[in-house]
């Protein structure tokens, strides 16, 4: 009775740590995390000005191209399109890294949450309902 | 029924709850986890750079 006590305590306790922390420390995060950080620089003033909005989806849009300079709106257009991939991937990636790829739509309406809650205030955000609103 | 089935009963269900936890999606920890990737990728620990403009390598 003691020894199945016991093993029920490690059993217990091995659910805990699988259900605390997802695995994102692999190769392929890292690279996607740090691709994304450099463009951010590029994508920031951007989300400023309004021209990009975080989505419902998880992505980045372009919901105003007249507010990007005609100069830089080829580049803009382009830099959305890459960290949309990249976002993809890294969805991706992180539901495979836990040995689950059918977790990459949960993964990623998790993200599409958080992306909007941590984005800076005056910048824009897709309502569940699709409109677009300025935090 | 004897009475040293029942551990076994209980250990069984443990086992078979171990399996459930694993195919249900952990939503608090990928909170956490989507909450560590962007403060990574939007540097909102250290507030440097946020603004400074990306150079194009290529």
């Amino acid at each position: 009775m003691k020894t199945i006590l016991l093993w029920l305590l490690l059993l217990a306790s091995g659910v805990a740590l699988a259900q605390s922390n997802l695995e994102i420390n692999t190769p392929a995060v890292a690279q996607i995390k740090s691709a994304m950080a450099v463009r951010h620089g590029q994508l920031a003033p951007h989300y400023a000005s309004g021209a990009l909005g975080l989505a419902q989806d998880a992505s980045v849009q372009l919901r105003d191209p007249n507010a990007v300079p005609l100069a830089q709106r080829a580049a803009v257009q382009a830099a959305v399109a890459a960290e949309n991939n990249d976002r993809t991937a890294l969805y991706r990636e992180i539901a495979k890294a836990n040995g689950n790829p059918s977790w990459e739509t949960d993964i990623r309406s998790t993200f599409a949450q958080r992306w909007i809650d941590k984005a800076q205030p005056g910048w824009w955000v897709q309502t569940a309902q699709g409109a677009w609103q300025k935090k | 029924m004897p009475r040293s089935v029942l551990p076994l009963f209980a250990v069984a269900g443990l086992l078979a709850g171990c399996v459930t936890i694993n195919i249900y999606f952990p939503a608090a920890a990928a909170e956490k986890a989507a909450d560590k990737i962007i403060d990574e990728v939007w540097q909102l620990q250290k507030k440097l750079d946020v603004t400074a403009p990306a150079k194009e390598t290529k």
